[in-house]
């Protein structure tokens, strides 16, 4: 009953998400929150290296590719059957954050930002020029969808959304677990201060590392979903602008919060959509609101009910102080 | 008695400004040692050069007879040598307990132990029991003290490094906080500790250095540092 009660909010978010396909018959709807769904996986990884261990990696779109690209090449070109292939992008992903990270943590605060950026860089001019392998410009068609499991096949939009909902409730838990863990403190204390958390025994390089490569995994994952949802790939999905859009989607969300990327996503995404007809000009809405968000509650909207809610909790307490003080005075009960 | 630290010869540079100069000095096991200097003289760059957080530039500092000058920090803490850093750093955002938990993260899978050393830290510090809900961030500077110096005790070390525990704290705390140097010294826990309050400092120690400007100066025992003109000028003031 208390484990229900302690985590009502995921369990309502749980219930809309499965119910959600019940209420609507539009397709277009049904893509949009899928993408977003695909999006929020990689925006925890994000979260995770940024937000929870406060080293800020601007690659992340680049290791979003990489699972991508692992996917379709070997689905398209190399014939690997459809779960291989994503274990394997997956796989392949992780594999290249780890070396990455070797190099790229030896770096510290700003440096180890723009390094990744860089390598987020190197990364998408890779994918665009190495025409033979890539297809460059012209991108990747063709990629097939999920492969059937058992009796359950993916080819319709309900299905995918269920199959990406899973992951995503996968990928929740996990984060749920791990930052409520020993290793979750540990990130934070390294945020925290990197020299403290050395002092007290704790091997920053290695954790370092391993939360970078969690990171990358998580990105490779996303990645390798958004290329059998979306089935055309292009090289600008590697580009340093969709490192910045999840960005956006982290901090409007709450960086360093376990709801963050899920709310932050959703809405930037689902606004973004309806806001189509203004084109380019929407940004004129996202730079001040992202610049409002920073200065004024800059663990974005989740870390902002968090504070109304502590501050509430202290008033009630303080409250009760009183009365029952009150109430002892008056000889009450 | 067992020489447990050793310095010989230690020097350490910032870029081209040389913090420390030869500096040879040994703790032995059991002992509480005091390092005593103005602010600046060197007394931090000591610390983190024995806990491995500054690498020497020459010299040798030997840990129970074996060398450890390229050892990283989080090693050291695991081999025993804790560290009790100076401001007292802590978790702001955690609470008492989970700070606690944290300075245990060396020794993090003997659970038995952990549970014991808790035990101790609480009986030595009851407040931190009653408060171990508390995010660190809304103690006061004395229970803030307290904790620091719980949270280096988690580990369980041999030898613990006390850096300027004294400082920014009302008179009575300061009595307080040596009273549980004192008594971490008499359970069994060697201590070196950097202070500039020479007068409480020396009162609880067997033995001390007085460094200035990176360079040892002084050093001998309790009494004869008491006995010192310039000690006594310099920073007892009487």
């Amino acid at each position: 009953m208390s484990m229900i009660k302690r985590n009502r909010i995921a369990l309502i978010f749980l219930l809309v998400a499965l119910m959600a396909p019940l209420f609507t018959d539009n397709q277009y709807y049904l893509y949009i929150v899928t993408l977003s769904f695909i999006w929020t996986i990689a925006v925890y990884g994000m979260n995770l290296i940024g937000g929870y261990t406060g080293q800020l990696s601007l690659a992340h779109a680049g290791f979003f590719a990489i699972g991508a690209y692992s996917l379709g090449l070997l689905t398209v070109d190399a014939n690997v059957p459809y779960w291989f292939a994503f274990v394997l992008a997956c796989l392949i992903t992780t594999v290249v954050g780890f070396f990455v990270g070797l190099i790229a943590l030896r770096t510290k605060e700003h440096f180890f930002a723009i390094y990744t950026l860089c390598v987020g860089y190197i990364i998408y001019l890779v994918i665009y020029q190495w025409d033979e392998l890539t297809g460059g410009v012209r991108g990747l068609i063709g990629v097939p969808p999920p492969s059937p499991i058992g009796p359950i096949s993916f080819e319709s939009a309900e299905s995918n959304y269920y199959l990406v909902l899973a992951f995503l409730v996968l990928v929740f838990v996990f984060m749920k677990f791990l930052t409520e863990s020993l290793i979750g403190r540990t990130y934070v204390a390294i945020r925290n201060s990197e020299e403290l958390a050395q002092t007290i025994g704790i091997n920053t390089m290695r954790q370092k590392l391993v939360s970078f490569v969690i990171s990358t995994f998580l990105a490779g994952l996303a990645g390798a979903l958004y290329a059998s949802f979306v089935r055309f790939l292009g090289p600008e999905i590697s580009y340093t602008m969709t490192t910045f859009d999840m960005l956006t989607y982290l901090i409007v969300g709450g960086i360093g919060t376990l709801y963050g990327p899920l709310v932050g996503t959703f809405l930037i995404v689902t606004i973004t959509q309806s806001l189509q007809f203004m084109e380019e000009y929407r940004m004129l809405i996202f730079g001040p609101l992202l610049v409002f968000l920073v200065i004024f509650y800059p663990r974005g909207i989740v870390g902002g009910i968090q504070m109304w809610k502590a501050k509430r909790q202290f008033k009630k307490r303080q409250k009760m102080k009183r009365t029952s003080s009150t109430s002892t005075h008056e000889g009450g009960d | 008695m067992r020489k447990l630290l050793t310095l010989t010869d230690v020097s350490v540079r910032y870029g081209f400004y040389e913090a420390l100069t030869d500096i040879s000095m040994n703790v032995e096991s059991g002992e509480l040692v005091v390092l005593l200097g103005a602010n600046g003289a060197g007394k931090s760059t000591i610390f983190r050069t024995i806990s491995g957080l500054n690498k020497p530039l020459k010299g040798r500092i030997e840990w129970q007879g074996k060398s450890i000058g390229g050892s990283s920090a989080s090693k050291l803490v695991a081999d025993g040598i804790g560290h009790c850093p100076e401001g007292r750093k802590l978790f702001p955002n955690m609470n008492v307990y989970e700070n606690l938990r944290m300075g245990a993260y060396a020794v993090r899978r003997n659970k038995k132990a952990l549970s014991e050393t808790l035990e101790q830290v609480y009986t030595l510090f009851p407040i931190l029991e009653e408060k171990k809900g508390t995010a660190a961030g809304s103690l006061s500077g004395g229970q803030q003290q307290m904790l620091a110096i719980g949270r280096a005790m988690m580990s369980r070390p041999q030898l613990l490094l006390f850096d300027e525990p004294s400082i920014g704290l009302a008179p009575l705390i300061v009595e307080q906080v040596f009273d549980v140097i004192k008594e971490i010294n008499r359970n069994g826990t060697t201590v070196l500790l950097a202070e500039q309050n020479a007068n409480a400092a020396l009162k609880i120690a067997d033995r001390g250095y007085v460094i200035e400007d990176g360079k040892i100066v002084v050093e001998g025992e309790r009494e004869e540092l008491f006995a010192n003109d310039e000690v006594r000028k310099a920073y007892i003031g009487a």
